[in-house]
């Protein structure tokens, strides 16, 4: 039973619970023995709140007997990415520079995690301050994708992903500034969303790049990434960007699942050379599965696509630099070289250097270099004219189709240790998410099959206009049958067992 | 540190032309933060006005607070500007421990109020002179926190043996308020300065947007000066003198940097251009932060807020709405209650205006509410170095004294009395009156009984008066107010005197 318990979908469990069939007690039980049986080999987890786990589970079981009503996630489990702020629970952002910081306030994505009866287990794995795409850059060491432990996650949140595709939760959180919830979903056979700009409030969410951010759900199925985005969207007047519309109706969306007549784009600009043969060959037929199901196929482009990465990796570092120069050691967090003797600036150099890893550092210098002044207009200024172009190329294209699709990323899981010396290689990671980061539109990235030349798991990603989320969801929900259809079960369960 | 050499003003006056540029800070008054919902009160216990937005927690977001925009668009307003159709904050980046977020949120190439001017009156030996002071723009930004450097000899950072942050006051709006330079002061040019950062205190004080406290540094005056040998040649290098807490100082701190500057200069040195500082004590500047190597900002459009688009229909209300200009009203007034120029100026020197306008809006007399607050309590306020405004009497206080007065319940010596006792704290001065025993004495029996006991240590006076020396009872009524310790009317005592001697005094 035990067992089986980790095996469903957080819908299921919603309602098992709901139906009194399992408490929320055996299921957070079922999910932190599970933890402990594997994440020593995954390493998904920075932190695990047992304790708080189970006194939420006690509470939505008290709350059921009590006949009081139950939200439609309640007693469901879920890991945390390390980078939102929960009271009283370690916080590090996989940083040393935050080891020990335990933040006074929840950020309002957890405020509506308890408000929905969710139970959080812990917080998970993530490249340094979500600078990465595969958690090698975490200060804690690298989490390991379930599919084959010698190979990475994807990132900034593999934490996040490795702990749904290996069963140690149903949900997730993850967040999304080029890439970072929807690369590791791909490497890992699971589902990410990055919501529209703005339709997840960002307070709580140690910032990388503020116009950028975007925190999103982690699941193994679209219907569940559906509850979840649903449970955490909405307005919130302490974040100023976040959108006052109602939520998109992600859930009936996702319920829904059909693509007659929907009209779908291939986007030029992101395939052929450089994307795996596997990668294409899976894309390609997916493509045929959706062309079957009834959509109308058409190809568009969007030619500034190929300045995407270049103006990201200016825009992301200068707002990085900033962001992350409230890291001082003077209010929260480690303090290097306080001895009586040393000035503040050097205890604040001090710390920084002793706290932030190399990658965190090689961003904030290019960022300062940026911003600076006879340097601003050239890099950070045009790097914001490209991205005015890609939202027109966005724009032109979604005349022209209701979804936009490419694969998500362009290879399967890299192995550990193979790129991690190599930033650009790195970077060109995100080079098919990061548009859409860009320009604030939302996507989704879903598993369509494993790359016949390594057997590791492929992802589709969907790009819709920004606040048109349900649009994903309705077309995922719609391949993810059919795949599900054509395998006869989720590409999840051929997961090798851990 | 040795001295600056300084040379006499007149001689610096005669050899170079100064070139001004004011940069005024305000606090504004709301009940909350800048971007947060924390509350703004002065002298709070250190660190207990905060949340993670204001100290730059990781993670937490700023919201802007309505009702500084609004504050600020009215001030703009007021000061004759332009106000942006659309703007944006911008982040300053620089690492200092008192700014939580080592950016500070603020205004950039967008303020919200732009090409405004200000019309003074500047009081010279020459009589007045007016000067319109042009207005190059009003930003938005917030507060920095407050660093208490202990140990060390200088009170700063360098030299410190550790550091103290009270972040209240991070967080709090501030408008900083930037003048284009100013030219052709020359002469009056520590004149011109002062009368600026009065009259636009008197504007902000009229808007109600601010309590102006320069003391508490609600309103802060940086002084940015230069020297040229004449008009025709291009601005010289500037020093950005902080600190200047009052306007005696900003006053003081102008005349003091044309005198350091011009030595320099005529010594054949160079101005560096530097942020000093002003020693209200000594009446120097000291050199601060060197700003040779110009500080990189690193300015960039805020992305954590969206931009601020005022709705026109809105600034047009905030427009009508705006109180009467300070200068205008003055002018009227003057009209109204029939007051010389000489009078008018007085009161506007004593900066009480606003005080004198309350007290008659609270019932009472202009003459006898002038009277009272540019005479006692200005007197009161210059004994001890503070602004009338902040004595702690209020426009409600004096109108209550002078009804106790009218009442015959005090005179003019007890009423001194009272307004000690608020000054003091004592509370109202129905309490004052009331703890300290202070009502005339209104009954006639003690008053007998002191008249008698005078007359007995005072046996003389009686034939005095009986033998037509009426101006002798000076010496019974005196003794009687001091034996009353002065809560006798002295008129009664005189009427009771001349009762029982059975004289008729004389008119």
């Amino acid at each position: 039973m035990q067992q089986h318990l980790t095996r469903l979908s957080a819908a299921d469990i919603a309602a098992a619970i709901s139906d009194g069939d399992v408490s929320a007690t055996e299921v957070t039980r079922a999910h932190l023995d599970r933890i402990a049986e594997v994440d020593e080999r995954v390493h998904a987890f920075l932190h695990i709140d047992d304790e708080g786990a189970l006194a939420t589970a006690a509470a939505v079981d008290a709350k059921r007997k009590a006949g009081e009503p139950l939200g439609p996630l309640a007693g469901v489990p879920l890991a945390l990415k390390d980078v939102m702020t929960m009271r009283g629970i370690p916080t590090t952002c996989g940083s040393r520079i935050l080891e020990g910081w335990r933040p006074p306030y929840d950020s309002t994505v957890v405020e509506r995690l308890r408000a929905a009866d969710v139970v959080i287990l812990g917080k998970t794995n993530m490249d340094e301050f979500a600078m990465g795409s595969s958690t090698e850059h975490s200060a804690y060491g690298p989490s390991h994708n379930p599919w084959d432990l010698d190979r990475i996650p994807g990132g900034s949140g593999g934490g996040s992903a490795a702990a749904i595709a290996a069963f140690e939760a149903p949900l997730a959180i993850g967040t999304d500034t080029g890439g970072s919830i929807r690369q590791p979903a791909a490497v890992t056979g699971t589902v990410g969303v990055k919501p529209t700009y703005g339709g997840v409030s960002r307070f709580g969410l140690v910032a990388l790049a503020s116009s950028l951010d975007q925190a999103g759900p982690c699941a193994r199925t679209v219907e569940d990434a559906a509850l979840l985005h649903a449970a955490i969207a909405g307005h919130d007047p302490r974040d100023s960007t976040s959108l006052t519309d109602p939520v998109p109706a992600v859930v009936e969306a996702a319920r829904r699942g059909d693509v007659r007549g929907l009209r779908v784009g291939l986007v030029k600009e992101l395939s052929g050379e450089g994307y795996q043969a596997g990668v294409t060959q899976r894309f390609n037929e997916a493509v045929d599965i959706l062309t079957e199901l009834g959509a109308e196929v058409v190809e568009v482009s969007c030619p500034h696509f190929d300045y995407a990465l270049a103006a990201y990796y200016l825009i992301l570092p200068a707002e990085a630099s900033s962001n992350l120069a409230r890291f001082d050691g003077m209010r929260f967090g480690l303090r290097a070289g306080d001895n009586g003797e040393l000035g503040v600036e050097e205890v604040m150099s001090l710390t920084r250097e002793a706290g932030f890893g190399a990658e965190v550092k090689r961003r904030i210098m290019i960022g300062t270099y940026a911003l600076s002044s006879g340097y601003y207009d050239a890099y950070y200024g045009q790097a914001q004219k490209v991205r005015t172009l890609i939202q027109r190329d966005f724009a032109a294209a979604f005349e022209q189709a209701d979804v936009l699709i490419s694969p998500t990323a362009p290879t399967t899981a890299f192995r550990i240790g193979e790129k991690v010396d190599d930033p650009i290689a790195m970077y060109l990671n995100d080079v098919a998410t990061i548009p859409v980061n860009l320009a604030g539109n939302c996507a989704m990235s879903l598993p369509i099959g494993l790359a016949p030349e390594d057997g590791l798991p492929v992802g589709l990603q969907i790009m819709a206009p920004a606040r048109a989320d349900e649009r994903l969801y309705n077309a995922g929900a719609a391949l993810e049958a059919a795949l599900r259809d054509r395998w006869g079960h989720l590409l999840i369960e051929e997961a090798p067992a851990l | 540190m040795t001295a600056d050499a300084v040379i006499p003003f007149d001689d610096a006056i005669a050899a170079f032309d100064p070139v001004m540029g004011l940069e005024v800070h305000v606090e504004l008054s709301t009940a909350s933060k800048m971007f947060c919902s924390c509350p703004t009160e002065f002298g709070a216990e250190p660190n207990s006005q905060v949340c993670p937005v204001c100290l730059g927690l990781p993670g937490a977001l700023p919201a802007v607070n309505a009702a500084a925009i609004e504050a600020a668009i009215r001030i703009g307003l007021a000061l004759n500007c332009s106000v942006a159709e659309w703007c944006r904050f911008a982040r300053k980046n620089y690492f200092y421990p008192d700014m939580p977020k080592n950016f500070q949120t603020s205004q950039y190439d967008e303020p919200i109020c732009f090409d405004g001017y200000l019309d003074v009156d500047v009081p010279t030996a020459d009589g007045i002179k007016k000067v319109r002071i042009e207005i190059e723009r009003a930003h938005m930004e917030e507060d920095t926190g407050k660093a208490l450097h202990v140990g060390g000899s200088t009170g700063r950072i360098h030299g410190a043996d550790f550091s103290l942050v009270d972040y209240n006051r991070a967080g709090i709006p501030l408008i900083e308020i930037v003048t284009r330079p100013i030219e052709g002061a020359e002469q009056f040019a520590p004149e011109v300065a002062r009368a600026y950062v009065a009259a636009l205190r008197e504007i902000l004080r009229s808007l109600d947007v601010s309590d102006v406290r320069m003391e508490q540094g609600s309103l802060r005056c940086d002084v940015n000066l230069s020297l040229r040998r004449t008009p025709a040649d291009p601005l010289g290098t500037r020093s950005e003198t902080k600190n200047v807490n009052s306007l005696r100082s900003v006053e003081r701190a102008v005349r003091y940097e044309i005198g350091r500057q011009a030595a320099l200069l005529q010594a054949g040195g160079k101005v560096v251009q530097e942020t000093r500082h002003w020693h209200e004590d000594t009446g120097v500047t000291t050199s601060g932060r060197s700003k040779e190597g110009a500080e990189d900002y690193r300015y960039f459009p805020e992305p954590d807020l969206l931009p601020i688009a005022p709705d026109p229909a809105w600034v047009e209300e905030l427009r009508a709405t705006l109180p009467e200009n300070p200068a205008v009203r003055r002018a009227r007034l003057a009209t109204e209650w029939g007051l010389t120029d000489f009078e008018m100026d007085s009161l506007i020197n004593a900066g009480a205006l606003d005080l004198v306008i309350a007290t008659v809006a609270a019932g009472g007399d202009q003459a006898r509410a002038r009277k009272w607050w540019t005479g006692e309590l200005t007197r009161i306020a210059n004994d001890r170095g503070v602004d009338v405004h902040d004595l702690g009497v209020t426009p409600e206080h004096v109108v209550r004294i002078e009804t106790l007065i009218s009442e015959g319940a005090l005179n003019d010596k007890l009423a001194r009395q009272v307004i000690e006792g608020v000054i003091a704290g004592e509370g109202d001065p129905d309490a004052v009156v009331a703890s300290r025993g202070l009502a005339v004495v209104s009954d006639d029996g003690p008053l007998l009984a002191a008249i008698d006991e005078a007359l007995t240590a005072n046996p003389d006076v009686i034939e005095k008066i009986m033998g037509g020396k009426q101006q002798a009872a000076g010496v019974i009524v005196g003794a009687v107010m001091k034996a009353t310790r002065g809560q006798a009317d002295a008129a009664r005592v005189r009427a009771l005197l001349f009762d029982k001697l059975g004289v008729v005094e004389e008119a």
